[in-house]
């Protein structure tokens, strides 16, 4: 199919498009990677009067990583975010997911920042953000505001943005030095979106034991859910290779616990049942806290072994 | 004799075009055409009440629309039913547009047609068409049940019903030591092209011609469908194929009903007019294939002996049956493969639904025949506790029984007779390319890390290159270039490449300079098409049989020329000159110069051929009675009977034991197509041909819901494998010459998708230990299964019951 037709805007500056957006809401759609938006404008799934390219607008193509953690403005393409060292060093999560979205053709194209106001509940990167309570900046005709993350997906491909409101950038919190993370998907084929997903963030005290555990789930529900799973697996040492019998038992329950909380909203599409869907839940909860928790030992030791090369 | 070509692996000559981009699809033949848009039905059964254009009437830029009303006389009728067979109760076929009952999601309603596809789009948006929907008919079960008839004036949804036997199947079965039952079931897929259909057609009004361009697998099939609905002559429709982008079976299917509206508004309206079908069209108005509900029951004796088989197969062919039942004839006589099979019965019963048609995709009926004979040899080997190798050898054909008659009649009409082929030296290959002995010790050391794997094989027999015959025009020009056509159509095999190869070494010419044109109408007006695995059967062999006329020619007029006895002469590199003393010749294209005697001179060549230029024999006639003008020759080749290919794959699988992910660790292929005219570009097929067995076993279905929408019309959601769940492929080559026509080659185009489902079934079934009877297979499938299995719903297979790893309940660890 062939979309049909609407008014182009290429707006230069940032208050151009706002402006622009405000005049047009609510028929107005932002054009950034493409990756989205243009398969449903060809599918005529999407009609929106007003197409609104923020391409051209300065500032919005960078990567800052400070100490508080990794700000991803608009235009920010998941190829450069995933290249980026510093916030490949200051929040592991990113590049850990960026892999996992579709493929290197689309991320290529594809805003990071693009994907997050999609808000698609398979999306790795809407799921980092609200694991790591992340948050978004938004440009409106009235100034700006920042939105968590929590209080940013309110349903399936919806977010609290107002009309003609504009995400200028995402902000993802660095993890701590001693917190390691994970994704384990299963997909039915590479790069595709999740049949189930999971992000996880595991935090170690100095002597290795897991002091928080938290894990978010793509394909399980509208939103990305996010639990606290720190009661299950509290205390434990994490480590490659086997795990300790008493040890297996506290993530099978972290686990049990997933599939308990997510299941009721998992749905059955043309891919998988609910059913499936939720033992994969339990499964890739225990893979990925099992191995955000290996993450987490390696950061915490180099770490160490860092500050013992200084001293 | 400079290095032969047959044989060589050239690289193809089409690519450099291609791959960089030059290549001229249907979409790339150039602004200038007005653009059609179709209206297609929402429903999957409905009653047309109305159909109103009012709302469209004021888009700028709308041309024209059309709906069944306007049209008139053969256009008004249905299409034709290309392939008529006795076991067709009541054949039903579509009009070019909706007359009043829409049978399938997607059928075509009404034709837009504007200055572009964007405002035709617009115009057909606001088209309104009121429907009375009706009850559908989705699935095999509820067409047999016909709770729901799609057809009026039908009693039931049974299209055709046809049965062959050999001998007293169940008969033989009830007196055997052993007998088996077997109920098999195979999803719906598609060839799904990456180029889709599409139609271009202008009509000259000063020389009252038409000329049609269609990404179509036969120009000669679509020139005499577009001639007959349009009440023209042959001779004023051409057809020209431009590079097509796929066709996989969909393509042979003719004529669409937009392949006719297209040339039929071209000529009311005398514009030129083009229609690029996008891909939901073809997801929902094109073609799918292979869905089939089978059941076996088989008697066989102690050692896995097959002593009679009987099969029942209902087949899903969709809304209409406009190529008739190859698919199930293909399916009831290919399920063979290389066996024996003591007594024979096959029933098929063919069922509208209201889905889209169903029609030959690569392996056409052939992967769903194998599936069910190879899951039948699996059962035979675990029920009596043998080796599955060793069951498939106790029932092969052996070599010095070839020719071998299976007593039945094949999709072309003729008898089912093997040609050649050696099976057991297949199996022997193919056991050595896995390493099947060596799979026992493999398994016991993944089992030991907690890996779970499996082992599966499967064989086939295909036939190809069917009749009724394919021609070769062979034409040297004066400057040396040789110009080769072959009436079918290419859609990437790698014709031009091939066809150059076999007439370089038959007429002692390079490969550069060699021309050859495939599908077009004003080459070659004799032609079938691109099916069946064909080309270089049918073609091949047309094509050598010219080039050996040329030559014979070529060395009559050179010898002549020369004073020298043809007997002694040779053409290499182009230059036909005396065996023993190279010096004294002439170049080829002198020869053609020679060939054609002339009055008038154009150029120094001519001018040679003149009627002054040399000395004559005033008692001959420049031209004598039986020759003709020209260095060329046009021959056919028309084959006796099919010739049948062969080959065994085998696969080693990975299934994970919690989340039932299936990973293919190994893939390999033994496959014999008789002597190999170019071993890459075989290669090549099989690669192809295994990405779709693989696709259709673990990837691919139409996932059509209770109402008959497919919802899954998207490569979004219809999940054609990318390269990385693709395996590497393993490939041996064995050569057993076909005695059946001048090149002893059979086709391999459709080989490498036959055996996928049935291979991959074999594979999961023997890493799981509990039968694998439906596929495609996924991990939310095998996940089901695992549950049923654990609950005592599926019995375990018998030899390896207590091996699997336990399922890892909730509260396991993995490691």
């Amino acid at each position: 199919m062939k979309p049909p037709a609407f008014d182009y805007h290429a707006p230069e500056t940032l208050a151009e498009a706002v402006r622009v957006l405000a005049e047009t809401a609510p028929h107005g759609s932002v054009l950034a990677g493409g990756q989205s938006l243009i398969p449903l404008l060809n599918m005529r799934l999407a009609a929106p009067r007003h197409v609104v390219d923020i391409t051209r607008v300065p500032g919005l193509d960078r990567v800052g990583t400070g100490t508080g953690g990794v700000t991803v403005g608009a235009l920010v393409r998941h190829t450069d975010l995933a290249a980026d060292p510093a916030a490949a060093e200051a929040v592991p999560l990113l590049r850990q997911g960026l892999r996992l979205v579709a493929h290197p053709v689309i991320r290529n194209r594809g805003t990071t920042v693009g994907s997050i106001a999609h808000a698609d509940p398979s999306a790795e990167m809407a799921a980092a953000l609200a694991l790591l309570g992340g948050e978004v900046r938004v440009a409106n005709a009235a100034g700006t505001r920042t939105i968590a993350a929590a209080d940013l997906f309110t349903g399936y491909l919806e977010t609290s943005l107002e009309r003609g409101e504009l995400i200028t950038a995402a902000f993802f919190p660095a993890q701590g030095p001693a917190t390691g993370s994970a994704f384990a998907e299963v997909a039915r084929r590479h790069g595709d979106y999740a049949v189930c997903g999971v992000a996880a963030l595991v935090a170690l005290d100095p002597d290795l034991r897991i002091t928080g555990a938290k894990a978010a789930y793509l394909s399980m529900g509208p939103t990305p859910a996010v639990l606290d799973l720190t009661e299950a697996v509290a205390g434990l040492v994490p480590a490659h290779g086997p795990v300790a019998p008493g040890d297996s038992d506290r993530y099978a329950a972290a686990g049990d616990l997933a599939a308990a909380r997510t299941g009721p909203d998992a749905a059955a599409d043309i891919h998988a049942t609910a059913e499936y869907r939720t033992h994969l839940a339990r499964v890739l909860t225990v893979r990925a806290l099992r191995e955000a928790g290996a993450h987490a030992v390696s950061r915490a030791t180099e770490r160490a072994a860092a500050g013992a090369g200084r001293a | 004799m400079s290095t032969r070509m047959f044989g060589a692996p050239v690289a193809r000559t089409e690519d450099e075009r291609l791959l960089r981009g030059r290549g001229a699809f249907l979409d790339d033949l150039g602004p200038g055409a007005l653009a059609a848009a179709f209206v297609r039905s929402p429903h999957a059964h409905a009653r047309v009440v109305g159909i109103d254009a009012e709302d469209a009437l004021d888009v700028d830029g709308l041309v024209a629309v059309y709906t069944h009303d306007d049209l008139s006389g053969p256009m008004a009728e249905p299409l034709p039913m290309l392939i008529p067979h006795p076991g067709i109760i009541d054949g039903r076929t579509p009009y070019a547009l909706a007359k009043e009952y829409v049978h399938h999601v997607g059928a075509a309603v009404a034709m837009v047609v504007a200055t572009d596809r964007y405002t035709a789009e617009d115009v057909a948006e606001r088209i309104r068409v009121d429907y009375e929907v009706l009850d559908p008919v989705v699935g095999i079960e509820a067409a047999a049940r016909a709770d729901v008839v799609l057809h009026p004036g039908m009693a039931d949804n049974v299209a055709a019903h046809h049965v062959q036997e050999v001998g007293d199947a169940p008969a033989a079965i009830d007196a055997a030591p052993n007998v088996l039952d077997l109920e098999l079931d195979i999803e719906r897929s598609a060839c799904t092209p990456i180029e889709g259909r599409g139609v271009r057609a202008r009509w000259d009004p000063a020389d009252a011609r038409l000329r049609v361009y269609s990404s179509t697998q036969t120009a000669t099939g679509v020139r005499a469908a577009v001639a007959a609905k349009l009440g023209l002559g042959l001779g004023q429709v051409e057809v020209v194929v431009p590079d097509v982008g796929g066709g996989f079976g969909v393509k042979i299917v003719h004529p669409w009903p937009e392949e006719l509206m297209v040339p039929w508004a071209a000529r009311l309206l005398g514009r030129e007019i083009t229609w690029t079908e996008d891909r939901r069209e073809h997801f929902v108005s094109a073609a799918h294939e292979r869905a089939q509900r089978q059941r076996i029951r088989v008697g066989f004796d102690d050692s896995g002996r097959l002593l009679g088989l009987d099969v029942a197969i209902l087949h899903d062919n969709g809304a209409y049956l406009p190529y008739g039942v190859i698919v199930p004839i293909v399916t009831s006589t290919q399920l063979l493969g290389p066996y024996k099979p003591g007594a024979y019965r096959v029933v098929f019963t063919s069922l509208y639904t209201s889905t889209v048609i169903v029609t030959p995709y690569r392996g056409a009926g052939r992967p769903q025949g194998v599936f069910a004979m190879e899951r039948t040899m699996d059962a035979i080997a675990d029920h009596l506790g043998l080796d599955r190798a060793d069951v498939r050898a106790a029932n092969f054909i052996r070599p010095d029984e070839m020719p071998y008659d299976q007593g039945l009649l094949f999709q072309d009409g003729r008898p089912l007779i093997y040609d050649s082929g050696d099976y057991p030296a297949a199996l022997a290959a193919i056991k050595k390319l896995v390493d099947w002995d060596g799979f026992a010790a493999y398994r016991e050391r993944a089992l030991a890390e907690g890996r779970r794997v499996g082992i599966g094989l499967a064989c086939y027999v295909e036939g190809t290159g069917p009749g009724p015959y394919e021609g070769g025009h062979v034409q040297v020009e004066t400057d040396g270039t040789v110009r080769v056509a072959t009436g079918l159509t290419s859609q990437g095999q790698g014709h031009e490449t091939v066809l150059a190869q076999i007439v370089a070494d038959e007429l002692g010419i390079a490969m550069s300079d060699i021309v050859v044109t495939t599908g077009d109408t004003r080459r070659m007006g004799y032609s079938v098409g691109t099916f069946a695995s064909r080309g270089a059967v049918t073609s091949g062999s047309a094509v050598a049989l010219a080039a050996r006329s040329v030559r014979e020619k070529a060395l009559r007029i050179a010898g002549e020329a020369l004073e020298a006895d043809p007997a002694d002469l040779e053409i290499v590199h182009g230059r036909v000159r005396v065996k023993g003393a190279p010096a004294t010749g002439m170049d080829i294209g002198t020869v053609a110069v020679l060939s054609n005697p002339l009055r008038y001179a154009f150029d120094d060549a001519s001018r040679a051929a003149t009627q002054f230029a040399g000395p004559a024999d005033y008692d001959r006639a420049p031209v004598d009675p039986d020759d003709s003008p020209g260095l060329e020759s046009a021959e056919y080749h028309s084959p006796l009977r099919c010739t049948f290919a062969a080959g065994m794959h085998a696969a080693v699988v990975e299934t994970d034991p919690e989340t039932a992910e299936i990973r293919i660790l190994r893939y390999c292929v033994v496959h014999d197509c008789g002597r190999l005219v170019n071993p890459m570009i075989v290669e090549g097929q099989v690669h192809g041909g295994v990405a779709q067995g693989v696709a259709g076993a673990l990837y691919e279905r139409m996932a059509y819901d209770g109402s008959g929408q497919l919802l899954n019309a998207s490569f979004m959601d219809f999940l054609i494998p990318y390269s990385s769940e693709v395996p590497a492929v393993a490939i041996d080559h064995l050569e057993t010459p076909s005695p059946l026509n001048p090149l002893g080659v059979k086709g391999a185009g459709e080989a490498g998708v036959i055996p996928g489902s049935a291979v991959l079934a074999a594979a999961v079934e023997d890493a799981e230990g509990f039968p694998i009877t439906a596929m495609p297979i996924s991990p939310s499938d095998l996940f089901d299964l695992r549950r049923r299995f654990a609950a005592g719903e599926i019995a375990p297979l018998r030899r390896r019951a207590p091996r699997v790893p336990a399922q890892q309940q909730p509260g396991q660890e993995r490691r």
